[in-house]
Order: C-alpha cells, then sequence, then structure tokens
C-alpha cells in the first residue's frame, strides 16, 4: 500500500482509471514496465508530473512489441511529436487503446492512424505496400504486391479516389471478424 | 485554429492538434449541447476564471449560467442570422440584459463561432446524437425534479414549471416566443436546468472519456474539469429537500460505478488460466488455445458436477449412513480380507476401494438415513439424472451462444484481401518463433488468395480437386469400413473364446491389441489422407476430428458391447445366487423355528463379512470406468512424457553429436496434437457421463484430472512442442467441439438410461436393492412421502391419454419454431443481400456522382429534408448561414479533406435523410440545423 502511494496519487490513480481500461494494479504495473525500461530516467515517483519522455528504440524493444512488424509505427502515432517519444501518459494511452476493453472504434482510429505512413490522413497504395511488405517479409514479388494492394483498395474504397480514407477504412474494419481478436496487447 | 479543429474532428481521426486548440474545441463540444455555442464558451470561459480568482461558490453558480445567457444575448443583435435558430435559448437569456457583464470579446468570438460550434456539434454528435436524444429526455425529467424542489425553495411555483417545459421545447428547436412573458422569473430557472444539463453532460464526458480519441494529457485536463465542475455545481443545483436527494443519488451513482468497477475486477480474476492460456496462444496462435479454453471449459462442468454428486450423495451417505464394516455390502468379504489392501489389488479398484463410497454397491438402500432423513436412494437417482439435464442443458446453451456469435459477422470474401492485410498480423504474438511462422502463414495466406484470385474462372483445377476430395472421403469411408468390420468380426470371435478356457496370450488379448492398433495406425493415415484434399488446416482439422470420431466410436461399441455381455452374465450369476441365499435364509428359518420353537426368528449370528453375496454389477461397471479412465489418464501423460518431452529432450541434446540436424531433419519437435487432445476429452468425458451413475468417486477424479491436466499441458506444450508450421486461427465458435461433445452425450446417456429404467438393480447392493426397477424410487416417494391426491396426479400424468399428446405439442412446436428460425434465415440472408446491393449501388453513385453537377446535389440534399421539417422558417435560416462558414474550412488548407466528406455525405440523401433525423421536433435545436448545415455546406467547396 505505502508503495502505490509513493508513485501516484489516489487521484490520479483514479483519474487514470477513468482515462483508460486499467484497473489501479494495472497502471502500477504499466509504471513499472515504464519505468524499467530506463530506472536511471523514470524517476519512481510520479505524484507532480514529473516531465521525461522515452525514445523510440527503448519502448520498441518491450517483448509485447519486439516481434510486432508495425512496432515503429505503433509507437510513433502515439507519440506527440510523431517520432515516437513516449512520455509516460502516451505509454498507458497507448496500452489502453491496445487492450482488450478497448471499443472498436477506437482501435479502428488508431489502427488506422498505425497503418498510414506517411501521416497524410489516406491509406494510399503506399501505405499498403509498405503494411503489406512488413507483413510478408517481403516474400511476395513486386507484381504481387501490386496485385494485393489493387484489390484491397478495391475491394474497400467506396468513393473510388483508389485510396482510402477512414470512413473507407472504418466501414471496412468494422466489419472485420478478427479486428478485435488481434488488434490487442496483454501487458 | 477552431475551424481546422472543426474541419480535421469531421475526419475523426485527427488528434494532434495543438494543446489550446484541442481545449477549446473540447470546450465548445461540450457547450454546444446547448443551442448557443456562444454561450457554453463564454460560461466556461468565465467559470474557470472564477475558478481561478476563487470567488464563492454561491455567486459562481448563479452567474456563471447567466453569463452564458448574456452571451448568447449579446450575440443576438450583432448576428441576427443566429436568431431564428438558437430563439430557444435566446429567449431565456432576453431579459438579463441589465445585468450584462461579459465583455464583447467572446461574443465576437462567438460571433464567429456559432456555426462553426454547431457545426462541430454535428460532427461530435454524429455518434453521439441518438445517445443523447434519448438521454437528454430523461435528465431533464430528472432535472425537473430537481427544479421543483427548487420551487419550493423559491417560492417561485408554477412559474418554472412552465419554464421547463418552454425550455424543454426551446431546446427541441420549436419557436418559442410565447413564453416571453414568464421569462422574466424564470431566468433562473432555466439556467438552472441548463446547468443540471451540462452536469450531466459533464459526467456522460466523465464516463466515456477512456473512449475518446484524444491525447492522454488532454484527457486528463478534461476529466479534471469535467470533476471540478461538477463537483463544484452538483451538490448545488437542488435545494432543501430535493437537493439533499439529488446528493444522494449522485453519491449512490458514484458508489454504483464503483462497485461496478470493483465487481468486473473481481470477475475477470475469478476466471483461471486466463495468463496461461494466453501464454500458450502467444506462442502457438488461438488453434491450441482453444484446446485449453475448452479443457477450461470442461473443467468448469465437471466441478458444478462434482458439488452435484459429492454434495448430495457422496457426502451425505459419509456423514450419516451406516460406518463401514456395519453391513454386507459394506464389508470387504472374508475371501479378500488377505489381499484388500494389497497394492495391485487397490490400483485395480478391488479390495477395499470396491466396498468404498467410490462405487454404487455402498450405499444403503435405506429410505433414509440419518437423523435429518435424507432420502438418500431418491437423491442418488435424481442426481444421477441431474447431471444428464445440466450437461445438456449447458451443452446446448453453449451452443446456441456461440451459433450467436458466429452469426454476426459473416459476409466472407467481401474484403478479403483488405481483411487481410489489416487484420491477419495477431498483435499478441510475442515470441520470435511464432512470429516467424506468422509471417510465414500470411506469406502463405497470401499467396493462396491471389492464386484463388487469379485462377477464379479456370475450371481444371477445382475439377481436379473435387476429384481428389471425393477420392480421399472414398478412401477413408474404405478405410473405416474396414476397421468397422474388423471390430466387429474381433469382437465375435471374442464372445466365442469367452466360452473357452484353452487361450494363448494373443487370443486372450486380441481385441485390445486390435483396438490400439487401429487407433495408432488410422489417425495417421487419415491425416495423409487428406493431404489429398488439400483443405485450409481449420476445415481439415475439422475433418481429421470428424474421422477420428468415427474410428473411436468403434471403440466405444465395442466397449459397451463387452460391458452388456458381462453386465448379462452377472444378472444371471446373481439370479442363482440370490436364490440360493434365499433358500438358505428360508432353510435356516426353518431350522431355527424347529429347534426352538420359536417363531419370531432372530437373523442368523453372521458377520457381515461371511454373508454371501451377489456379484453386485453395478459395481463391476463403476470399476470398469474407473479403470479405463485411469489408465486413460496414465497414457495420456506417458504419451507427452515420453512422446513430447523425451523426444524433446533428445533432439535437443543429441544435436551437438549427430549426423545430420535432429532440430530441422526427421525427428524434430513435436507439434501439439489438437484434434487427438480434443478428442481424448470429449471421449473421457463421455466416460464419466456413463461411468458416473455407478461410481459417484469418478466425478472426482475427473475433477482432479482436468486440473493436474491443465497445468501439465500447459507446462507440456511451452516446453516441448514447437507451433504449427502454418498456425492458424481457430474458428470463432468452436461449436464443432462442442457438437462431438454433445453426440458423446447422447450417446452415452443412452446406455445409463436403459439400465435404469429396465436392468433389475443388483438384490444386496447399491441404493437400489430390493426394487424390481431403480426408477421405483420414485413411485414410492410419490405414493409415500407426497399427499395422495398427488399420486393420483401423477397416475393421469403418466397415462398415455396425456402423454401422447403432450408429445404431439411438443413436436409441433418443434415444427413451428423451426420454421420460424428458417423463415428468419430466410429474410437474414434477403437482408444481407440487400445491404450487398446497397453498398455496391452506393459505390456506383459514388463513382459517378463526383462529376455530376454539384448544384443537382446539393438540391437532391435539400428535397428530403423540407419535405420532412413542419416548420420551415426556423429551419431555413442556417442554409445560407452554414455555407459561409464552411467554406472557410475549405480554403483553409483542408480543402481535400472537405471535398471528401462532400463524397461522403451527400452521396445518398435519400437514405441519409429520414434516418438522420425521424419524426419533426426531435433532440435539441442544433441537432437536424446543423445536420443540415453540415450536409449542405459540404457541398459548396468543391463547385
Amino acid at each position: 500500500m505505502g508503495n502505490k502511494q509513493t508513485i501516484f496519487t489516489d487521484e490520479q490513480l483514479d483519474a487514470y482509471q477513468d482515462c483508460t481500461f486499467f484497473t489501479r494494479k494495472e497502471i502500477l504495473r504499466l509504471h513499472s514496465r515504464y519505468h524499467e525500461l530506463a530506472p536511471h530516467l523514470v524517476p519512481m515517483d510520479y505524484t507532480n508530473e514529473p516531465d521525461c519522455k522515452l525514445p523510440l528504440a527503448l519502448i520498441v524493444d518491450m517483448p509485447e512489441l519486439k516481434e510486432n512488424p508495425f512496432r515503429n509505427r505503433i509507437v510513433e502515432s502515439f507519440s506527440e511529436d510523431g517520432m515516437g517519444n513516449l512520455s509516460f501518459n502516451e505509454f498507458v494511452d497507448m496500452f489502453s487503446v491496445l487492450s482488450e476493453m478497448a471499443p472498436r472504434e477506437l482501435k479502428a482510429i488508431y489502427a488506422f492512424k498505425i497503418y498510414d505512413y506517411n501521416v497524410d490522413n489516406y491509406l494510399c497504395k503506399e501505405d499498403l505496400e509498405k503494411t503489406l511488405n512488413k507483413l510478408t517479409k517481403e516474400e511476395l514479388t513486386p507484381e504481387e504486391v501490386e496485385l494485393v494492394c489493387e484489390k484491397a483498395i478495391e475491394e474497400a474504397d467506396l468513393d473510388g479516389d483508389n485510396k482510402l480514407s477512414y470512413a473507407d477504412f472504418e466501414n471496412m474494419i468494422t466489419r472485420a471478424p478478427d479486428f478485435l481478436s488481434t488488434f490487442h496487447i496483454r501487458i | 485554429m477552431p475551424r481546422r479543429s472543426a474541419a480535421v474532428e469531421d475526419v475523426g481521426i485527427e488528434i494532434d492538434e495543438d494543446e489550446t486548440d484541442s481545449d477549446d474545441g473540447g470546450n465548445r463540444r461540450k457547450a454546444n449541447r446547448r443551442p448557443a455555442g456562444g454561450r457554453g464558451g463564454g460560461g466556461r470561459g468565465r467559470g474557470r476564471g472564477k475558478k481561478a480568482g476563487s470567488d464563492e461558490e454561491e455567486d459562481d453558480e448563479d452567474e456563471a449560467p447567466k453569463g452564458r445567457g448574456r452571451g448568447g444575448n449579446r450575440r443576438k443583435p450583432g448576428n441576427k442570422r443566429g436568431g431564428g435558430k438558437n430563439n430557444g435559448d435566446d429567449d431565456d437569456s432576453e431579459d438579463e440584459s441589465p445585468k450584462k457583464k461579459r465583455g464583447g470579446a467572446a461574443n465576437r468570438k462567438k460571433g464567429g463561432k456559432a456555426q462553426d460550434s454547431d457545426e462541430d456539434d454535428s460532427d461530435d454528435g454524429k455518434g453521439k446524437r441518438g445517445k443523447k436524444g434519448g438521454k437528454k429526455g430523461g435528465k431533464e425529467e430528472e432535472s425537473g425534479k430537481g427544479k421543483k424542489g427548487d420551487a419550493k425553495g423559491k417560492d417561485k411555483g408554477k412559474d418554472k414549471d412552465d419554464d421547463k417545459k418552454k425550455k424543454k421545447k426551446g431546446d427541441s428547436s420549436s419557436d418559442s416566443n410565447s413564453n416571453s412573458d414568464e421569462e422574466e422569473e424564470s431566468m433562473s430557472e432555466g439556467e438552472m436546468a441548463r446547468l443540471m444539463e451540462e452536469v450531466e453532460e459533464k459526467k456522460k464526458l466523465i464516463a466515456t472519456i477512456r473512449n475518446k480519441p484524444w491525447r492522454m494529457k488532454r484527457r486528463l485536463v478534461l476529466l479534471k474539469e469535467a470533476q471540478q465542475f461538477v463537483d463544484k455545481f452538483e451538490g448545488a443545483l437542488g435545494k432543501g429537500k430535493g437537493r439533499k436527494w439529488y446528493a444522494y443519488k449522485v453519491m449512490m451513482t458514484k458508489k454504483w460505478i464503483k462497485f461496478q468497477r470493483d465487481f468486473e475486477n473481481f470477475r475477470t480474476a475469478c476466471i483461471p488460466w486466463e495468463r496461461k492460456i494466453k501464454e500458450v496462444e502467444s506462442h502457438f496462435g488461438s488453434s491450441v488455445a482453444s484446446y485449453f479454453i475448452f479443457l477450461r471449459w470442461m473443467y468448469g462442468m465437471n466441478l458444478v458436477l462434482f458439488g452435484l454428486t459429492f454434495g448430495l450423495v457422496v457426502i451425505p451417505e459419509v456423514l450419516m449412513g451406516l460406518p463401514y464394516g456395519s453391513i454386507p455390502r459394506k464389508t470387504v468379504p472374508r475371501a479378500e480380507q488377505d489381499t484388500a489392501q494389497d497394492y495391485s489389488v487397490l490400483m485395480d479398484f478391488n479390495g477395499y476401494c470396491k466396498y468404498s463410497v467410490l462405487f454404487y454397491g455402498y450405499y444403503d438402500d435405506k429410505r433414509t438415513i440419518g437423523p435429518l432423513k435424507f432420502r438418500l436412494p431418491l437423491s442418488y437417482l435424481l442426481v444421477g439424472i441431474g447431471s444428464f439435464g445440466y450437461s445438456l442443458m449447458l451443452v446446448i446453451r453453449t451452443m446456441a451462444k456461440n451459433a450467436d456469435v458466429g452469426g454476426g459477422d459473416g459476409e466472407e470474401g467481401e474484403f478479403t484481401f483488405a481483411w487481410k492485410m489489416f487484420t491477419s498480423w495477431d498483435y499478441l504474438i510475442g515470441n520470435a518463433e511464432t512470429a516467424d511462422n506468422k509471417y510465414a502463414s500470411i506469406t502463405t495466406s497470401f499467396k493462396e488468395s491471389i492464386v484463388d484470385e487469379q485462377e477464379n474462372q479456370k475450371d481444371e483445377n477445382i475439377h481436379l480437386r473435387r476429384f481428389l476430395r471425393v477420392l480421399a472421403n472414398f478412401l477413408i469411408t474404405c478405410s473405416l469400413g474396414g476397421s468397422g468390420y474388423l471390430i466387429y468380426f474381433v469382437v465375435k470371435r471374442s464372445q466365442e473364446f469367452a466360452n473357452r478356457n484353452d487361450l494363448s496370450w494373443y487370443e486372450k488379448n486380441e481385441l485390445e491389441i486390435i483396438m490400439s492398433l487401429l487407433g495408432l495406425v488410422c489417425p495417421p493415415l487419415f491425416e495423409t489422407i487428406a493431404e489429398l484434399e488439400d483443405y485450409h488446416p481449420r476445415i481439415a482439422l475439422k475433418w481429421q476430428l470428424g474421422r477420428i470420431f468415427a474410428l473411436f466410436l468403434g471403440n466405444l461399441y465395442t466397449f459397451l458391447f463387452a460391458l452388456f455381455d458381462e453386465v448379462n452374465s452377472k444378472l444371471d450369476e446373481e439370479q442363482s445366487i440370490k436364490n440360493a441365499s434365499i433358500w438358505a435364509m428360508k432353510e435356516y428359518y426353518a431350522n431355527y423355528s424347529r429347534l426352538l420353537n420359536d417363531s419370531d426368528a432372530t437373523p442368523p449370528p453372521m458377520s457381515p463379512a461371511d454373508v454371501i453375496r451377489g456379484p453386485c454389477w453395478e459395481t463391476a461397471v463403476g470399476i470398469e470406468f474407473v479403470k479405463l479412465t485411469v489408465s486413460d489418464i496414465q497414457v495420456t501423460y506417458l504419451t507427452i512424457l515420453i512422446g513430447d518431452f523425451a523426444r524433446a529432450v533428445i533432439v535437443r541434446f543429441l544435436n551437438y553429436c549427430w549426423c545430420w540436424d535432429l532440430e530441422a531433419g526427421f525427428p524434430s519437435y513435436g507439434e501439439f496434437d489438437i484434434s487427438g487432445n480434443v478428442l481424448g476429452l470429449v471421449f473421457n468425458q463421455g466416460m464419466i457421463w456413463m461411468g458416473a451413475f455407478y461410481a459417484p468417486g469418478l466425478v472426482g477424479i475427473n475433477v482432479l484430472r482436468l486440473l493436474s491436466s491443465m497445468y501439465y499441458q500447459c507446462w507440456a506444450v511451452m516446453a516441448t512442442n514447437v507451433p504449427h508450421e502454418r498456425v492458424f486461427k481457430a474458428s470463432k465458435s468452436n461449436n464443432f467441439y462442442m457438437g462431438l461433445l454433445l453426440l458423446i452425450l447422447f450417446l452415452s446417456l443412452l446406455p445409463v438410461v436403459y439400465t435404469i429404467m429396465t436392468l433389475p438393480p443388483s438384490f444386496d447392493c447399491g441404493p437400489f436393492s430390493g426394487r424390481a426397477k431403480m426408477f421405483d424410487v420414485i413411485m414410492e416417494t410419490i405414493t409415500l412421502d407426497l399427499p395422495a391426491f398427488m399420486g393420483t396426479l401423477f397416475s393421469y400424468a403418466a397415462n398415455p391419454g396425456l402423454i401422447i399428446p403432450a408429445v404431439l405439442l411438443m413436436v409441433l412446436a418443434i415444427y413451428y419454431l423451426n420454421s420460424v428460425s428458417e423463415a428468419y434465415q430466410n429474410s437474414n440472408m434477403e437482408l444481407k443481400k440487400k445491404m450487398q446491393m446497397a453498398r455496391d449501388e452506393e459505390k456506383n453513385r459514388r463513382n459517378n456522382k463526383d462529376s455530376t453537377n454539384q448544384v443537382m446535389k446539393d438540391l437532391e440534399d435539400l428535397l428530403p429534408n423540407r419535405s420532412l421539417s413542419p416548420p420551415p422558417e426556423p429551419e431555413k435560416p442556417p442554409e445560407p448561414e452554414a455555407k459561409p462558414t464552411k467554406t472557410k474550412p475549405g480554403s483553409a488548407g483542408k480543402g481535400v479533406n472537405l471535398q471528401k466528406d462532400v463524397a461522403l455525405a451527400s452521396s445518398n440523401p435519400n437514405v441519409r435523410g429520414p434516418v438522420d433525423r425521424p419524426p419533426g421536433p426531435r433532440g435539441p435545436g442544433p441537432g437536424p440545423g446543423a445536420g443540415r448545415g453540415r450536409g449542405r455546406g459540404r457541398g459548396a467547396p468543391p463547385s
């Protein structure tokens, strides 16, 4: 009990609980994970909200993310600066969105951001190609990649502009049977 | 800035706006629920300023709303256009002019922002409007209550109620000029209601803030503000009695939310092995995890069965029944006593085990036992039947639930590639090996789809595949038939052998040998043949499961056959022993009375161990099942230990000194055998169901087995197995497993019910001894324990004249329900087709629309709305107003975005119109107005 008080105040914990899908214990656990990443950088005492950010390289090395082909994009999408430096708030945010309890709509928004490599709010062909190459470790031939990307756009594109807007993406992803079960990370 | 944010939020994903901007947006958002967006902004700013200045609370709560009202007021002269739309609040605030304190700055801002915020509202209301509309009504009623309390306190009585009503009207965008006379009095009242509403909004925000795609920092700030706001104004809203009640209610809601949260935590903590299974899942994919989930489900079900059996049968017998050695059935016979404690005997469940509470024979046949008059035989029978009933119910319910889940999202093939691309990576994977496998499997699946896509038209391949599949099925049917005949043949032969004594070792054990050989050879054979079919592994797994299941049914059949033979011979033997013992008794009594000339005979002074007794076939059957279960456990565990663990150890450590690569080459590591394990589990459960009636202790053994199996197999799979070559996802509903289980349940139900209904129970052991049939216990209870009329009632109920109509009725009901469900299915299909068509149409239209005249589009947009709105006057003004504001965002560098929205928003006005706003004056004022404004506004920029 005493330990808890030193990291966060009760109000902070309650606020985090209100803002995320985590329980008190999980938030403390998240903090300890965050702390483990860089013990010399991250203070144990978060009551006065210290300003500290961890670089992408450290976060990407977490076992939960290490094998994920989109790990860099995930971290970048959740960082405020877009470069992948995460403060603890953003760190919690990331795992909250990726947690099991997060609703489909919220997950869809962030999934869209993650797959949007060039951050132009559209999934264009290049984005899809990058995604596909990450997924298959570039084992498909360029023609196959081309075909798959074209088919994917053709399937999901509702307005015929040859790229996927968020509306297209949402329409597609909300019907996907596996989206909820695959788009989550347990921490 | 705000404009930009508004435009951006249309798309709904831009979360990177800088802090102040987003803050602003958030505030407006909240404020905008009310017709006058500007007011909200003013009020807020003010409220915050006050907080900083730490004014008095009372003051605050009175003035903040007023300030807001004034803001709206100010704007009016300056911005006549807004008047129509914002009538609802303007009339509330009109009378406030003398007290105006608010500076013009906010107003100016508002003037610019009013529409903006409306638009904002429409955006963010998109998702929420429905909810809000519904909720607001309720909220308003609530606030009405609070207000009543208020009214008393302030002696304003009627006026307020009127005002409240009026306010509601105002909110729902109807013109409310009629209320102007009351306004002077009601001001604070209306504001109060508004404040209340705002508090509710904040609360809603607090509840849903975690669902908002905002940055955490912003979320925290907003949360804090919202909480402060709520804390500050919440308590102040009710006065006097109402206030107390309100505070109480608020407290209770808080407590309730807290309780729910705790309960949720508790509930998730109660599900066992969640972590373990997830770990397995992350390494081996969901197909392997589905086995463990199935195992856990079985464990849950068996725990209930265990509770039933032990709570109602075993423990009462132990606590209240006669102790061991008191009567013959509870004593080891003299002849067996020397060896009764030998390990080998006990391992065969003979000796002390046989005469223990574990088996049927031990139970007493007295109608009641102990001081509590517990009706043991009745309870025994009911528990036996009840376990079946419960299992049936549970299996069917689970199946129905799974089917429900599975039916939710069909539409295969619509987004094959897109889905594969965006949802095929399992973010749970945290292991390099699994990740590699996943990469491989994704690549293969893409390649498969590509091939499918390319060769969709070519027929020859399909024909070949079809031919191969038919061939494979033919081969498998042949081998199944062959093994079936083999089993039949062997069983026949063993019956012949049973009458002879000069048997060689092979002849004695022929049946077992053949059976295990079949079990060993056939599954791999099937697997090899299944390669021909080239199914997706998920489908292949189902086929494999079904085929091995059919094979194992032969196993079951031989077992039951042998068992019934044994039972029949035991029954004959028992009959003769029964006659003999009755004869002996008669003789004894005859001698006794002849010698002593005493008619009231005392029982012969024999130790219970010496009494002649029958073979007690029920216990024999029970022992058979327990033995089978135990040997099954041993075999399973040993297979894992040798087949997986030893193999893994050898491969791992001999690899250093071997001539080829053991890990990659021939023996390699084992894969987790899903089909074998699932079937093992299912058949084991069948044994439990069949045997539990004759050996109540079996359920306990099974619970132990499942428990240990969970840990053991989890360990084994993590330590010794490698993931499948093609990690595949389990089907969402593991109804196939459930279907197998249901089949086995029926199969095991049959023999048990048959024995209960037809075979006579043993005369000297078990709870039903001395009765002609087991179910006589029920008759006995009816005649002896229930009042007489119940007996007659039951006799009527058992009348065929009643039963036949009842059965007919049930058949009819089944028929009816069946046809209804079919009709639903049909309409479901129709709807799906329609959706598909609508989607295609939409797609086409969108593709074509972009080039068509924008004016036409705008006109089209206007039509349905106009026809729907009864009072055209207040609706119209927003149109022109909307346009300019909307164009601005377009020019603010977000043109692309908006253009996009045009396409989206205007595509299908005919559908959208009516759905968007059903009956005329619903929701708050800005709702429809903003919605319309949006549609039209969007139309503008591209042109």
